[in-house]
């Protein structure tokens, strides 16, 4: 059972080629029952390339990206690339893909979309997006 | 005059709507926080987002001198010499639902 908003209802649309959707699906179940993390980074709000990130929280109920790696892919390896970050992921390996409220508190990258993994069906990873705008959940229907 | 050259502060993305849109800025300062304090001066509202009430930085704010965390050393008393680079960078983090 999904919670919150349908795709269906949602108004904005994020490409998430089928290689990418498999490459975080991947890492979460290599990272489980930790959380993993990573930054997709593009330009004009399409995907290029997946930065799979060191998760530096403790315990398995969260995730904070290494800021040190964070602040090189920022300032230096995206730059030279001429991309940005224009999405953010991280896994729920046992509860549903979508946002909790820690995520919605911490969301202090508004510009990107948040992709969150759930692991909860380990038969049926599921993945979805939102964008995360002063405390606001909206959902953002994937494409390929 | 070296004492007065600036010190470059790299801005994240998510903070450039305080600095016009830059990614860069110069400011003049011979700590972390007179740093702050200069970039707060120039570019209103910008400081609230990196600092508490009492000075310190938030939590989920990291700040690095030359590529050092300044959690690891000093923190906002880490002294700058001219030609450093502060480079400010926002967490990415979040939870499950507890």
């Amino acid at each position: 059972m999904k919670t919150g908003g349908s795709p269906e209802a949602a108004t904005e649309h994020f490409r998430l080629p089928t290689e990418m959707r498999a490459a975080i699906i991947a890492h979460a179940v290599r990272e489980a029952p930790r959380e993993c993390c990573g930054i997709i980074a593009g330009r004009h709000g399409l995907p290029m390339r997946l930065y799979e990130t060191r998760n530096v929280a403790v315990g398995n109920r969260f995730y904070e990206i290494d800021p040190a790696q964070l602040i090189d892919l920022e300032f230096r390896e995206l730059p030279e690339q001429e991309t940005e970050i224009v999405a953010i992921y991280h896994s729920h390996p046992e509860s549903p893909a979508y946002p909790s409220a820690t995520d919605v508190e911490l969301a202090f990258w508004p510009d990107a979309v948040f992709l969150i993994c759930s692991l909860a069906d380990r038969d049926r990873p599921e993945i979805r997006g939102f964008r995360i705008r002063d405390g606001a959940i909206d959902e953002v229907a994937l494409a390929l | 005059m070296q004492n007065d050259t600036g010190i470059t502060v790299l801005i994240p993305t998510p903070l450039r709507r305080f600095t016009d849109g830059n990614a860069k800025v110069t400011v003049v300062g011979s700590s972390v926080a007179e740093v702050l304090n200069a970039l707060e001066s120039t570019h209103p509202g910008i400081g609230e987002r990196l600092r508490d009430d009492s000075g310190q930085l938030r939590r989920f704010v990291n700040v690095f001198v030359n590529g050092q965390n300044v959690r690891d050393g000093d923190g906002v008393d880490t002294r700058l010499s001219a030609g450093d680079e502060v480079g400010i960078i926002p967490a990415m983090a979040g939870g499950t639902s507890v």
